[in-house]
């Protein structure tokens, strides 16, 4: 790893389905701590390129490099990256407390340090006290919450967000695009968030990039 | 264990890939399963060597043979089925490729498995036909002595053995209807448009020698079957299958294998017809009220679990003596045979139903249909084709139905599957030949029957 981080970078990646070119030679920077918004109709690709950084699919040409280390050939879970689903994907067998712990332990946290963290998370997406509930009593907004929390959990140098709030109606949705905002920065994390919403992606970003 | 062992690699190649001949490998594993008891013990029996064709090791080997369909497609479906996006999630949070299986995907398939394991349990603990075939003497099995006791007239003691085997089966029905309850958690909205094409030479070299390895080797004992009933003396020759019109000219007792192949197609029919209407009501009852429904449903599904030898006993028992006096009948083998198809019939059909979405009857009478006119031009062309299959269902299971029957037959109105054992039982090469040949034919009827019926069925179960 580099001293200093110097964030996302995508060189010429290019995706192609069946023939049908979705990427074309597409590049991409985000300076470590700020928040891109990637702005573009269904079908875009925004997704895909998502998906791409994210290591869950392999380009037919391009690079990835998180904080100077090219992370192209790595497979996902050594890539350092936390994703948010459109809707939530929690896992539906375990409850709150171990869907946010889940990244720790596949990290080897020690169990001492899992318990506070998860606690420490909950508090930040505003839902102290949520670890033994299970995740289908869940309204739409905690439910993406606790994805959020699981997410940041085991500190990803990278952050992707794949419409996260599309599902949402519209009071909530203002509100949580608010603390999201404010809780990015704080956290300085590195984030990629996907939407078809030019409002949401001038509210959540510094720099919104059109597909 | 042995069938989880044989089931486990097509397993994971029909929950991970898809391919071109996927539904095609999907049907024939399932054949073993669907093709009469009789036929598949007949056949590992002919494919054996001498020292082993009785005992623990072909009766063990038979019943893998015929349940890998069950975890196949139980386990092999839910795994399609499962949301690709939790293993997707796991990844990003840093889980590797064992880490998910082991944390994800197996607790979501937990349902699925113990439903698997519960059913093959079931079928297994229930069987007749293969175990009045493979096992020999030395190892009677409870539902062969039961039916000992029962046909030496000692029906105090079957009735008591059938109470015993109706409470385990029972268990095992309750704990099979959760698991598969627990079974829709994680499913894909999208179904099966997300799983991937093997990639790159090795992956596809290992999908196609799991699928040649697992069809090739359920194939086997059937091929020595056909071989076998092929074989006169040292010659080969269609002398069996011949000899099967001449009414059985080898033999000194008058058993028309001929005739016993028409009552088998007549009991069929009429059974499958039975089984479609009374299922197909049920499934509608089930769907559509809430109170008993579960009842019902559970209850329906017990000639499933019964053994068919406890059900034969049971009818036996009831319509077998003054005032009901049915043994007569000729209608008492297809009604049993028809009870026994009505669970297969109400797991076709019943999804189907459940699928069909409440807005489209609806729509339909918003422009003006009455509620009939709804069901008739809009739900009923939606839920023809699994009608169709249950009725093929039906109609395979009458025709391999063997342990109720070989209660009720008389020798007038005789199966071919009770002929198929009765010429087995018998000393002389003649005797074999024909019930090999028997069996061919059998396996063949069955095998067509459930083919057409799967190609019509898109829900399976």
């Amino acid at each position: 790893m580099s001293v200093s981080p110097t964030g996302l970078e995508v060189h010429g990646v290019t995706v192609r389905f069946d023939g049908r070119t979705v990427l074309d030679d597409r590049s991409l920077y985000v300076p470590h701590g700020e928040t891109c918004a990637l702005l573009g109709p269904s079908g875009s690709g925004k997704s895909t390129l998502l998906r791409v950084v994210a290591g869950l699919l392999v380009p037919d040409a391009g690079r990835v490099i998180i904080d100077g280390d090219d992370v192209s050939d790595l497979p996902t879970h050594r890539r350092g990256v936390g994703m948010v689903f459109q809707d939530d994907v929690l896992f539906p067998h375990l409850d709150v407390g171990d869907n946010v712990a889940y990244g720790l332990r596949a990290h080897k946290v020690p169990k001492a340090e899992r318990g506070p963290r998860v606690a420490e998370l909950l508090a930040l997406v505003g839902l102290a006290g949520f670890e033994r509930r299970t995740v289908t009593t869940l309204s739409g907004g905690e439910a993406q919450r606790v994805a959020l929390a699981r997410a940041l959990a085991p500190r990803p140098r990278v952050l992707l967000l794949d419409e996260p709030f599309g599902a949402l109606d519209h009071d909530l949705h203002d509100r949580l695009v608010a603390e999201v905002r404010v809780l990015l920065h704080d956290q300085h994390v590195t984030a990629v968030h996907v939407t078809h919403d030019p409002d949401e992606a001038a509210a959540i970003a510094d720099t919104v990039v059109r597909l | 264990m042995l069938t989880f062992l044989a089931a486990l690699p097509l397993t994971i190649v029909i929950g991970r890939y898809r391919f071109a001949a996927r539904r095609l490998v999907l049907a024939l594993v399932t054949t073993p399963f669907v093709l009469p008891t009789v036929v598949m013990g007949t056949a590992v029996g002919a494919s054996l060597p001498d020292r082993w064709r009785t005992g623990v090791p072909a009766v063990l080997v038979a019943h893998a043979a015929m349940n890998v369909a069950v975890v196949v497609r139980t386990v092999g479906l839910a795994w399609a089925r499962l949301d690709p996006r939790y293993a997707d999630a796991a990844r990003t949070l840093g889980a590797g490729r064992r880490h998910v299986l082991r944390t994800v995907v197996a607790p979501l398939l937990r349902g699925p498995l113990v439903a698997a394991a519960a059913l093959v349990f079931l079928f297994t603990f229930t069987s007749f036909g293969i175990i009045r075939i493979l096992a020999g003497p030395r190892h009677p099995t409870l539902e062969v002595e039961l039916w000992r006791r029962a046909t030496q007239a000692d029906i105090g003691r079957a009735a008591g053995l059938g109470l015993l085997q109706l409470a385990a089966v029972i268990v095992t029905l309750v704990v099979w209807q959760r698991a598969s309850r627990a079974g829709g958690v994680g499913r894909s909205s999208r179904g099966l448009d997300e799983l991937r094409r093997a990639r790159g030479r090795g992956e596809r070299a290992a999908v196609a020698t799991v699928c040649t390895l697992t069809v090739g080797a359920l194939a086997l004992p059937f091929a020595r079957l056909v071989q076998r009933s092929l074989r006169v003396g040292d010659h080969y020759g269609l002398d069996w299958y011949r000899s099967l019109r001449t009414s059985g000219a080898g033999t000194t007792r008058a058993l028309k294998p001929f005739a016993a192949m028409t009552t088998t197609l007549t009991n069929a029919l009429v059974a499958a017809l039975v089984a479609t209407v009374v299922g197909t009501l049920a499934a509608y009852a089930i769907a559509g009220r809430r109170r008993g429904a579960a009842l019902l449903d559970a209850g329906l599904m017990l000639p499933l679990g019964t053994s068919a030898v406890t059900l034969g006993l049971g009818v036996f028992l009831a319509f077998g003596r003054p005032p009901i006096d049915l043994r007569a009948s000729p209608f008492l083998v297809p009604a049993v045979h028809a009870l026994v198809g009505i669970p297969f019939v109400l797991r076709t059909v019943l999804p189907a139903i459940r699928a069909v979405d409440a807005r489209l009857g609806e729509a339909a009478a918003t422009l003006g249909s009455t509620r009939w006119r709804a069901w008739w031009t809009v739900e009923l062309p939606l839920v023809r084709r699994p009608i169709m299959a249950a009725a093929g269902f039906a109609a395979a299971v009458s025709l391999g139905e063997f342990g109720a029957t070989s209660f009720l037959a008389r020798r007038a109105t005789t199966t071919v599957p009770v002929a198929i054992v009765d010429l087995l039982g018998r000393p002389g090469a003649a005797n074999v030949g024909q019930a090999h040949a028997l069996a061919v034919l059998l396996a063949v009827v069955t095998a067509a029957v459930f083919l057409v019926a799967d190609a019509g069925d898109r829900q399976g179960w």
